[in-house]
This record gives C-alpha cells, sequence and structure tokens, in this order.
C-alpha cells in the first residue's frame, strides 16, 4: 500500500512496548480498571474524555438493570458451533464461568453475549477483511442466560490470533468478547477473555490498558481438565466479577413489592 | 463484606455489529405508535469527527415514571422493557424509537441511563440525556454543574416531541461522563 506524505509511518512493536511500559509505570498502583486514556492503543487518542468523571449516586433507573428471560434466549443459542451445513473447523472446547458481583452475590438468570473470530482469526464483519477465510459453518455469535447460581457455558471453538493496523506487525492475542449485565443498570460489562500462556498479551496495547498485573489476570481463562470433556472438547474456566451493588437486596425486595 | 477485584473492561472493537445489535433494539415501542418519540444525535470524537463504530444502550422509566422490570428487550412483543440498544450508523448517528420517560419522584427530573460504548473506548462510559423542562432547575445534580457542563446532558425537543442530543467522547463540549460510587478501584 502507498504511503501518502499525510500518513505517519507505522509504530514498532519495540516502540509500542516500551511506551505501554513508560505509562505503567506512571501509573499509580491500585488502578484495576482500564486505562481509558492509553496511547498505546492509538484509536483512544481521539476518543477517550479528558474532562474527569463525574460520581453521583445512582437513582431508580440506574438501580435496575434490564431484565431477560426465557422469551428473549434460546438455549440453543450457547453453542456456537451448532450450524445446520456442518460442524466449523477448529478446536472444539466449552468455556464456563461464574458471574458474581463485588460483594460476591452470584448474578442470576441474566443475559451473557458471546462474539468471536473464527479458527483463521477472521470475524464474520463485513469490515474485516484480513486475508484469511471465513468458515462457511461459523458464525461467531452466542448468547446465554446464567443459573440460579451465576454460571454460564458455551459451546464454541478456539479462535486465531490476527493482525490490525495499530503499528507495524500488530497481531491480536486470541479472544473472545464477552458482554454482561449484573443486577444494577451500574454493573454493564463489556469485556474479553484471553487464553493462558498466549505470548501475545505481553505485546498487546488494548489488554496492557489494564496497568495492574493482578487485575489483567482476571481476563486470562484457566485451562479446566473437569470440564474439558472426553473425546469431544477441551475445557476454559473463567470467572467475573462485575462492580458491587448500591442496593441491597432487602431494599430491592421493598421497591419490587 | 469485601469488595472483590472487578472484571476489567475491554474495548467493544470493530466487529461487535453482526452480534450485538438486533432487529428491534432500537425501538422501545413500534414506530408511529401512539406517544412514541425519537431520541436521536451523532456521537463526536475529540476532533470533531463522526464516531461510526459506536453503540449505546439506554434504560428509561415510563410515560408515568415507573422502571420497567420485566424481560423481552431481546425479542419484542408489545411489552415495554425500558431497555434498548443501538448502533451508531456510517456519520455516527444513533436513534432511537421510545417513549418520553417521567420523573421517578419528585424533586428530580427525568432522563434517560446511556451507556457507550466504541472501537478506540477502552471501556464502557456512562452518561444521561435528560429531557428539557422546568424541572431541570430544580434537579440536585444538575445544579451541582457548571451551566456549559450541564447543557452537554440536556436534549433539545422540537414541536413533535422529539428528541435530540450528540455526545461528544472528548475536547472542549465533552459530555459529562458518569462514574458510580461502587466503581471505585481497589
Amino acid at each position: 500500500m502507498a504511503m501518502t506524505a499525510t500518513t505517519p509511518p507505522l509504530a514498532s512493536q519495540a516502540s509500542i512496548s516500551e511506551e505501554i511500559e513508560r505509562i505503567q509505570h506512571e501509573t499509580k498502583p491500585g488502578q484495576t480498571s482500564t486505562r481509558l486514556d492509553f496511547s498505546p492503543y492509538r484509536s483512544t487518542l481521539l476518543r477517550h474524555p479528558v474532562k474527569e468523571l463525574r460520581t453521583l449516586d445512582p437513582e431508580e433507573v440506574e438501580l435496575y438493570a434490564p431484565v431477560f428471560g426465557h422469551s428473549d434466549v434460546d438455549p440453543t443459542e450457547a453453542d456456537l458451533t451448532l450450524h445446520p451445513g456442518g460442524e466449523p473447523i477448529g478446536e472444539r472446547m466449552v468455556v464456563t464461568g461464574r458471574v458474581v458481583d463485588g460483594d460476591g452475590r452470584p448474578v442470576r438468570r441474566q443475559l451473557v453475549e458471546l462474539w468471536q473470530a473464527n479458527a483463521a482469526g477472521r470475524y464474520v464483519h463485513k469490515r474485516d477483511d484480513h486475508p484469511a477465510p471465513l468458515d462457511p459453518h461459523f458464525h461467531g455469535a452466542g448468547r446465554c442466560l446464567t443459573d440460579d447460581d451465576g454460571w454460564y457455558r458455551f459451546t464454541t471453538i478456539k479462535p486465531g490470533p490476527y493482525p490490525w493496523r495499530n503499528h507495524h506487525n500488530a497481531w491480536r492475542p486470541a479472544h473472545l468478547h464477552f458482554s454482561l449485565f449484573g443486577r444494577e443498570f451500574t454493573q454493564r460489562l463489556v469485556t474479553q477473555m484471553y487464553f493462558p500462556g498466549d505470548p501475545l498479551l505481553a505485546l498487546d496495547p488494548i489488554y496492557q490498558a489494564i496497568t495492574e498485573q493482578a487485575a489483567r489476570d482476571r481476563l486470562v481463562a484457566a485451562y479446566d481438565h473437569d470440564t474439558s470433556q472426553h473425546e469431544w472438547a477441551t475445557g476454559y474456566r473463567w470467572d467475573v466479577v462485575l462492580t458491587g451493588a448500591h442496593a441491597t437486596p432487602l431494599e430491592r425486595e421493598d421497591s419490587d413489592a | 463484606m469485601r469488595d472483590l477485584v472487578t472484571t476489567a473492561g475491554q474495548t467493544v472493537g470493530p466487529f461487535f455489529h453482526y452480534a450485538l445489535p438486533y432487529d428491534g433494539g432500537p425501538h422501545l415501542v413500534p414506530p408511529g405508535s401512539a406517544g412514541a418519540i425519537r431520541l436521536a444525535g451523532t456521537v463526536y470524537d475529540g476532533a470533531g469527527a463522526p464516531v461510526p463504530d459506536a453503540m449505546l444502550e439506554i434504560r428509561q422509566a415510563d410515560a408515568a415514571g415507573r422502571v420497567p422490570v420485566v424481560e423481552g428487550s431481546l425479542r419484542r412483543d408489545g411489552v415495554f422493557t425500558g431497555w434498548g440498544r443501538a448502533a451508531t450508523d456510517a456519520v455516527g448517528r444513533y436513534a432511537f424509537t421510545t417513549v418520553a420517560p417521567a420523573p421517578t419522584r419528585p424533586g428530580v427530573a427525568a432522563y434517560f441511563a446511556v451507556t457507550l460504548f466504541a472501537r478506540g473506548l477502552l471501556d464502557r462510559l456512562f452518561t444521561r440525556i435528560y429531557l428539557p423542562g422546568p424541572e431541570l432547575s430544580d434537579d440536585p445534580f444538575l445544579r451541582s454543574l457548571p451551566d456549559d457542563r450541564r447543557r452537554t446532558l440536556v436534549a433539545e425537543r422540537d414541536v413533535d416531541g422529539n428528541l435530540r442530543l450528540d455526545l461528544r467522547l472528548q475536547g472542549e463540549q465533552e459530555t459529562v461522563f458518569l462514574a458510580f460510587p461502587r466503581h471505585r478501584d481497589r
């Protein structure tokens, strides 16, 4: 591709890694949430607020998450390998875990959404032009509801890593996108689950925007042999902790009455 | 109870469109139904360019000030659930069809609670879209904001009752974004 005079050359991985390290050193210890202002991920430059967030107490509208139920989600949506035309290519796996809030209470009967690239690292998205094959038997989006103890469970295939244009020779580590709701609107979470031992994690400006190692580790699933299924699928366990709720369950019962 | 370390957010990325938006997501009530209004606007970045890969979710009370706690947002069946989702289009515009919410209690103004996601935005942002009206001057939160900041949260209403507010991720007229007490780091 021709480089025009106005296009700055892409940074090298070495300079991106150096920038990541510098910002992580400058960030106060104990910041467990993701930095919004994180220049190694270039698209953040014009898309992060520069004014401080205003902290305020949630009002009633924000104390209730949307409610989802069996009228919203069919149980088959939790199996991304189901396709009328045949099986997708890739390593079949089960991903399961428990969703709790910041006080350790299970998030019951709530929506979990999942989307991902296929085994070759390609999304079913019109703007994904990575020259890797689409899989006619893999769409890559699923949904489920957590059970009465906060557990979710998906069957899918392991996604591949893929290149992106953030810097020269930039590769996203393999990941699953997750969308989660709590009991309150304030607990909304969209994040990404990664795989243990992936060498691309250390190089990735999106994952590294969480400056605290312990908080980064939370996004990495564990291989779980008890979840693996004999002659069928490998298993991964990934638990999610949402922020704490503001209303106590007792207050909630009162206001539900 | 002790606070657990929360799971950090990550950007929704550029490839969410085939997974998260869904038919009926932006239509909390059917377009053209009694009392239906449009809530619309454009999402801008810090250079004033529209953001074509953002997504909004709204949560609201109904016209009587009650917050519905009912399922059915993903496969709408005539029940008002008070929740909707809309991706921005190629020129950064979002649009919902809904009803104008009423205040949930005396002394506070009516608003839509909003969550905003985008490629290049590493974690979700919360904000509110207030309906214009005389109640605004009494609302304790709005009163705590300087005029120029307050303006970023208040929609304009046209003669048909449709509401319009642009959201700005960064810059002079940056939208007031919110944090809630339990969002604190630990």
